[in-house]
């Protein structure tokens, strides 16, 4: 598993890990029942605290995406990727509504929104990085 | 902010490497003046480290030789594993590991005189190990003490600490003087070191990007009183620093933020991260968003952090209320 953690982002190094695993569980790197680095393993790897590490697996076990099984280390979940997609769906589903309020409110035709929307799709995910920035 | 206990994936009772309560020592300086460290409360879970930070003379080095019985206490409770160094001193002493930031070896020893004076201080030395680590930091036996750089007094000492088999390390400042190597390699044989979730580190330090990365818990002395204690994530959290022009801070905010410096150019403030809102919601006119321009925001590391709450008692006082 692939893991570039940066100490000048100013995002925490916890979130950075979460993001890293989480990515790798929707693009299939990690698979569903693959386990996970042990927490003290992958502190001594990236060189950060165990308690980093372990924060980053309690969210993504919250989030379900993977599962800790006692006395065996941590696992991606079975249906891991699954939540995931439904998650990043909802998501799109959110921010799609939002796309279309404002362009209600800037009066714009179905038609003209739907014109953008295939537009976009054309120039495949530019969309996406611009959005990760926001948070 | 207080200490939360340790999330546990794997579900182990947490056992205490080193706990602290209320602990008081007060004493007269060499220049006359008084020093009072004062109701230290700490709580280091086996299997973690835990940094301690605070600006010189905070009370870092006290608290260390207080838990080394090297100066005796006031007040207070110490359990070091479980036991009490004053009532339980030789135990202690085996499960004790310790660098300081200066030689303790006399400078005209060669560094195979060590062995034979350490070794029967201890019933659990590893002579093979010592002489594992001797070859790894590259200490050679025929060197005299004194004409070793720094660095490699503090490995001496290391190899020390590390070869009697101590459950708790404590180091006073062992990075100060080491290039970043030389501190690199440290932190990689402290996460060793606790790797098997039975040993425990308590290293103090005032270069704090040695900490941002490998301490779990972070305990932040200021003028003998702790600030903090707790997850060292949870403080890196806690705060952002917020910096404008000199005409953009207006008295409204003044309550929403714990430090302050200015200069002719603008100025720069420590604001609790709960704060933030309203502290940007208070300039006049508000802004609505951190990004608006007007501020630059971005999260407090912890050289910002002692650096603007360093020497302030408002801001300890206000640090209670928080607490509270």
């Amino acid at each position: 598993m692939k893991l570039i953690i940066s100490s000048l982002s100013g995002q925490p190094i916890y979130r950075q890990i979460e993001d890293q695993i989480r990515s790798a569980i929707l693009t299939g790197d990690l698979k569903a029942g693959e386990g996970l680095p042990s927490l003290r393993h992958l502190s001594q790897e990236l060189r950060v605290s165990v308690l980093t590490v372990t924060r980053a697996y309690t969210e993504l076990a919250q989030e379900g995406l993977v599962e800790n099984i006692q006395g065996k280390g941590t696992f991606v979940a079975d249906s891991g990727d699954q939540v995931m997609r439904r998650h990043l769906e909802d998501r799109v589903q959110s921010l799609l509504g939002e796309a279309v309020d404002t362009a209600r409110r800037a009066g714009m035709e179905p038609d003209r929104i739907r014109g953008l929307l295939d537009g976009l799709l054309g120039d495949k995910g530019s969309a996406p990085a611009s959005e990760e920035g926001k948070e | 902010m207080c200490a939360s206990p340790p999330m546990t994936t794997s579900g182990e009772d947490v056992d205490y490497a080193l706990r602290v309560s209320d602990l008081g020592k007060s004493y007269v300086k060499a220049d006359g003046t008084g020093f009072r460290l004062h109701q230290v409360t700490m709580d280091l879970p086996m299997g973690y480290i835990m940094g301690l930070i605070g600006p010189n003379g905070a009370g870092k080095s006290t608290l260390i030789r207080l838990l080394l019985n090297m100066t005796r206490r006031d007040s207070g409770e110490i359990s070091i594993l479980g036991r009490d160094p004053l009532s339980q001193e030789e135990e202690v002493k085996a499960d004790l590991g310790v660098v300081f930031d200066s030689i303790y070896f006399l400078e005209a020893w060669k560094v195979k005189a060590v062995e034979p004076v350490m070794a029967p201080m201890y019933p659990s030395w590893d002579s093979d190990r010592y002489h594992d680590y001797l070859r790894r930091f590259g200490l050679q036996e025929n060197r005299r003490i004194g004409k070793l750089s720094r660095g490699m007094q503090m490995k001496l000492m290391l190899a020390v600490a590390l070869s009697h088999d101590a459950r708790l390390l404590i180091l006073d400042e062992p990075t100060s003087g080491l290039d970043v190597l030389a501190r690199d390699e440290l932190m990689d044989i402290l996460l060793d070191y606790i790797g098997d979730g039975r040993h425990s580190v308590l290293f103090s330090t005032h270069i704090t990007a040695d900490l941002e990365r490998v301490a779990d818990f972070v305990t932040y002395i200021n003028r003998g009183s702790v600030f903090y204690t707790g997850p060292k994530d949870e403080l890196m959290e806690a705060f952002h620093i917020v910096r404008g022009g000199p005409d953009d801070l207006s008295r409204a905010q003044m309550p929403h933020l714990m430090g302050l410096q200015r200069s002719a150019t603008g100025f720069e403030a420590l604001v609790p991260t709960e704060h933030l809102k309203d502290f940007l919601a208070s300039a006049s006119p508000a802004a609505v968003e951190p990004s608006d321009g007007r501020y630059l925001v971005e999260w407090a590391d912890f050289d910002n952090i002692i650096r603007l709450t360093a020497g302030s008692p408002a801001a300890t006082d206000r640090n209670k209320e928080v607490e509270s």
